[in-house]
């Protein structure tokens, strides 16, 4: 019979990071320790614990990292909080790669890119971020914004602070929505920074977090005169299958899963309101 | 009636007595009738309607008017009455937000039995006495109503209005109903039987959940078979037996606050009489308890929320068993 | 064409189920007829049609997808697939025939759902024409013609025969085989009972209805006030998503059977409150966006996405089951200038 896309394949989980006191970064290889397939920038693909269920997530890894898949996993429902306690060595179920992907090889080439993200909004864009550094000599200047509850609630702090903010012409602003001790950096909302810092809007945007952070931050990016063709957004919803037949996932005639999950805003704004 | 429920309807609205009207809509065709609410006298007239196959009980959507607020106006049939006193009782519905209007009721007509009749491409029916004419592309059709009727209103329990602001029509008298002869019939077959019986019914279960989403016992906020953390989704299951354990679980559950309204067995597809589940623990709660109708009295303790000393102890269940 | 006596109907079943499995529609204890295994003694049924639409046969309500067997830290998936046998179903009618195209355009575009493809390919289909098509039937509203059904090989009742044509390879070799049970007959044979059911479809309440006011864009159906009224009665079963013949989506789960994990899909509902629910909630708050998703999807959506078919057959079955009358002709009727 012909391969099913239903029909998962077997990973080992070898390296389990804690990011934050909700999420992990797991990093993922096939049985014989090769990377399971190959994905675009923005990608996603199906895990599962048999018996526990199947969800969607985002790739966090970059497509330039040959060796391994990984995936920032916030803990919030039974899956998620299932793999939170897993040690490295499980085996876990594995498909796709699903979706649509970010347009780095056309849209973005040449252009300054303006990343902003909120929370675990920041796993789907490190993809990007982290192709788009590995191909630096293809787009401008890159700045990203990217704010969280707290200090401890920020992804993979680490790589921002000893390889982003290191990187030259790129620059990262982050910030927390509340003071906290041992914080010396910018206090405040992820909207209202971005309006703060005033970016001129010669950039193409690429924004993921809470939908208030998003609907906010649009506002903010209108009055800096950004027109939603210039923005791109990856969307969330609940998904069975991941080829845009199990039918829950669309917004308007598009699927999520299939011609989705990244949305430039002026085709979003087309399809009805109810995501 | 429907002329003087509307005037009476347009009146309450007019001064003030109501907000709204909740009563049937005519659908598409003459014996398709939706539950409605009505906002204006312009609204009752054109699409207000009482007649043959208004079989719907409305008392489940006051559920939702009452977390509306206002006052609406709410024609109850006899046995709607029931269903709305219970809801009372269990502090799903406010009296105050309602304003009863007690309608006679002879009986609602079935139109899956004038399907089964033969009847098909069906124009137009009326009826006047005891006689219904059915009109269809093929030819007419006369049926007298005992042919027609529903199986839940030819075993009617009461024609009494329990609970009503007015009345309209006459108010009748709980009757001597034979509801319990096919549970009769059921306790008598041999518990293979009665198995196999129940396995061919509930086979047919396509688990749509429009008995439970139907019945106004089922208020519960949230079901547990719509709580994906439960396990035990509503969807179809991987076993079959769990379809039939779903019946089960749902009578017992409505148990001793049923009023026998028959609205699952109306709205499944599938034609499965899971009345007689519900007439099943009605009848054993009568002969256990005492003779027990539920939604009869509002300020009643149920048999199975009370205890009082003569209660049935639990070995009756194997002394019934062994019976 | 073929005919046969319908005296000898059953001769014909036998014949068929002695090489293939074949299914019929047959009433079971409720008086519904339901597409029923043949063997000695079951009847063809008399209804115009099945309480389940035919798609269950190809898109079954609950079907395993994939095993697992775990121990400790590892997983072993173990591949249950297996081709299906061929089997033959006869008298499926044309707007059910139809849905079968409007089915393939979801599970046989890429990636190609192996589960489906399998029943498809090894599927036989004998259509019926409709003799005495009901009030609620509005297959034409969608181009489907009941008197001359789509299908491997279309048949046709009359008084005394039922007459039989192959439209594919498939039928042709399935006819091949009964040819010996089978008369040949002038091509012209069904015609009578063809036109006959013509002048009934005319006459039927709703032969004038038409679905293409649907074809503007897909914000201003969406946002049309009159969800907001027609959606209200609306007591959020499953049953018009179940009874439905194009009705898709389905839901994947895993069942533990204490030897392994059975992974499984089943027949899902937009109409279900848990349909869409993510752990951070649902985009679809109330009955009115599941309401409104089914209808959208059906008259909207679909159509946008597949050439302008729509996901409707007109098989009424929404219509006679639904437990407060609400269905997509209303919507269709209420909703159809909206869309300009």
């Amino acid at each position: 019979m012909i391969n099913d896309t239903l029909i998962p394949s077997v990973a080992v989980v070898t390296d389990i990071r804690t990011d934050t006191p909700d999420v992990k970064t797991f990093r993922v290889v096939t049985q014989d320790g090769k990377k399971p397939f190959d994905h675009k920038p923005g990608q996603c693909a199906m895990l599962s614990i048999p018996g526990v269920g199947e969800a969607m997530f985002s790739i966090t890894s970059s497509p330039t990292v040959k060796e391994y898949l990984e995936f920032s996993i916030k803990k919030c429902g039974c899956l998620t909080s299932w793999l939170h306690m897993i040690e490295p060595g499980q085996e876990i179920c594995i498909r796709g790669p699903y979706g649509n992907s970010f347009p780095v090889d056309t849209d973005f080439v040449d252009k300054d890119l303006l990343f902003v993200a909120g929370g675990i909004g920041l796993a789907p864009l490190r993809s990007v971020i982290n192709y788009c550094r590995a191909n630096r000599e293809n787009y401008r200047h890159i700045d990203v914004v990217y704010g969280a509850r707290s200090m401890d609630d920020l992804v993979d702090y680490q790589e921002i602070i000893s390889e982003w903010q290191k990187e030259e012409d790129m620059n990262v602003y982050l910030t927390i929505d509340r003071p906290q001790e041992g914080w010396n950096g910018h206090v405040g909302f992820v909207p209202n920074y971005v309006t703060e810092l005033g970016f001129d809007k010669t950039r193409t945007v690429i924004i993921c977090g809470p939908p208030i952070m998003i609907k906010f931050t649009l506002a903010g990016l209108t009055t800096l005169g950004f027109e939603k063709s210039q923005i791109y957004t990856t969307m969330e919803m609940r998904m069975k299958c991941g080829v845009g037949k199990c039918g829950r996932c669309n917004i308007g005639n598009k699927y999520v899963c299939h011609d989705g999950p990244v949305f430039r805003l002026d085709q979003l704004s087309e399809l009805p309101d109810e995501y | 009636m429907r002329e003087q429920m509307i005037s009476r309807a347009c009146e309450l609205l007019a001064n003030g007595s109501v907000d709204r009207v909740i009563g049937w809509e005519r659908g598409e065709f003459v014996y398709d009738v939706t539950p409605a609410v009505f906002n204006d006298a312009e609204d009752l007239k054109s699409r207000f309607v009482f007649d043959l196959f208004c079989g719907a009980n409305l008392s489940k959507y006051l559920v939702s008017e009452t977390a509306k607020g206002g006052k609406v106006l709410a024609f109850l049939k006899p046995c709607d009455t029931y269903s709305f006193n219970q809801l009372l009782a269990e502090h799903r519905v406010k009296r105050e937000n309602f304003y009863i209007i007690g309608v006679e009721c002879n009986g609602m007509a079935d139109i899956n039995r004038i399907r089964e009749a033969g009847a098909s491409g069906i124009k137009s029916i009326s009826s006047a006495g005891d006689k219904v004419t059915v009109s269809t592309v093929y030819g007419d059709r006369e049926f007298t109503l005992s042919d027609v009727i529903a199986e839940r209103c030819s075993s009617c329990k009461s024609r009494h209005h329990v609970v009503y602001d007015e009345l309209m029509g006459k108010d009748g008298e709980v009757l001597d109903s034979n509801r319990f002869d096919m549970v009769e019939k059921l306790e008598k077959m041999t518990p293979d039987e009665r198995f196999e019986f129940w396995r061919g019914e509930l086979s047919r279960c396509i688990r749509c959940n429009a008995c439970r989403n139907v019945c106004p016992a089922c208020t519960c906020e949230k079901c547990i078979f719509d709580n994906a953390s439960s396990g035990f989704e509503n969807k179809a299951a991987a076993d079959t037996f769990e379809e039939n354990m779903f019946h089960i679980i749902r009578a017992f559950h409505v148990a001793g606050r049923c009023t026998d309204c028959g609205e699952c067995s109306r709205v499944c597809p599938a034609h499965i009489p899971l009345h007689l589940l519900n007439r099943k623990f009605i009848k054993d709660i009568n002969e256990l308890y005492g003779d027990y109708q539920a939604g009869a009295e509002v300020n009643e303790r149920g048999p199975l929320v009370n205890f009082t000393q003569d209660d049935a102890n639990p070995s009756i269940v194997n002394e019934r068993g062994n019976g | 064409m073929y005919r046969i006596s319908l005296d000898s109907i059953d001769n014909l079943f036998a014949a068929i189920s002695a090489v293939e499995k074949l299914y019929i529609p047959a009433d079971r204890e409720d008086g519904q007829s339901y597409f029923t295994e043949w063997k000695e003694g079951v009847k063809l049924s008399d209804n115009l049609n099945t309480f389940r639409s035919a798609k269950g046969l190809f898109f079954p309500q609950v079907q395993d997808l994939v095993s697992f067997r775990t121990e400790g830290k590892k997983i072993e998936v173990i591949d249950t697939r297996k081709e299906t046998e061929d089997f033959v179903v006869f008298g499926v009618r044309a707007c059910d025939a139809a849905s079968f195209g409007i089915l393939d355009r979801v599970f046989l575009s890429d990636p190609v759902d192996s589960y489906y493809k399998t029943n498809r390919d090894h599927g036989t289909v004998m259509t019926l024409a409709c003799n005495r098509p009901d009030e609620t039937c509005f297959c034409t509203s969608f181009g489907i013609d009941p008197s001359d059904p789509a299908g491997d090989i279309s048949c046709w009742k009359d008084k005394e025969n039922l007459y039989l044509k192959s439209l594919t390879e498939k039928g042709e070799k399935l006819v091949y085989a009964l040819k010996d049970l089978l008369t040949e007959c002038d091509e012209n044979a069904a015609d009578t009972v063809k036109a006959e059911v013509k002048a009934v479809m005319n006459e039927l309440p709703l032969s004038n209805l038409k679905p293409d006011d649907f074809t503007g864009e897909q914000l201003s159906v969406f946002n049309s006030e009159k969800w907001k009224e027609l959606y209200r009665s609306c007591i959020g079963c499953g049953t018009c998503t179940f009874v439905c013949p194009t009705c898709q989506c389905y839901d994947i789960k895993d069942f533990n059977t204490g030897k392994g994990i059975e992974r499984f899909r089943c027949w899902d509902s937009c109409m279900y409150s848990d349909f869409t629910m993510m752990a951070s909630g649902t985009p679809r708050l109330t009955q009115l966006e599941r309401f409104r998703q089914r209808f959208m999807h059906k008259l909207v959506y679909f159509p946008m996405n597949n050439d302008g078919v729509y996901g409707c057959v007109g098989c009424g079955r929404c219509l006679r089951k639904c437990p407060v009358s609400m269905n997509i002709v209303k919507v269709m009727k209420s909703l159809g200038g909206d869309a300009k």
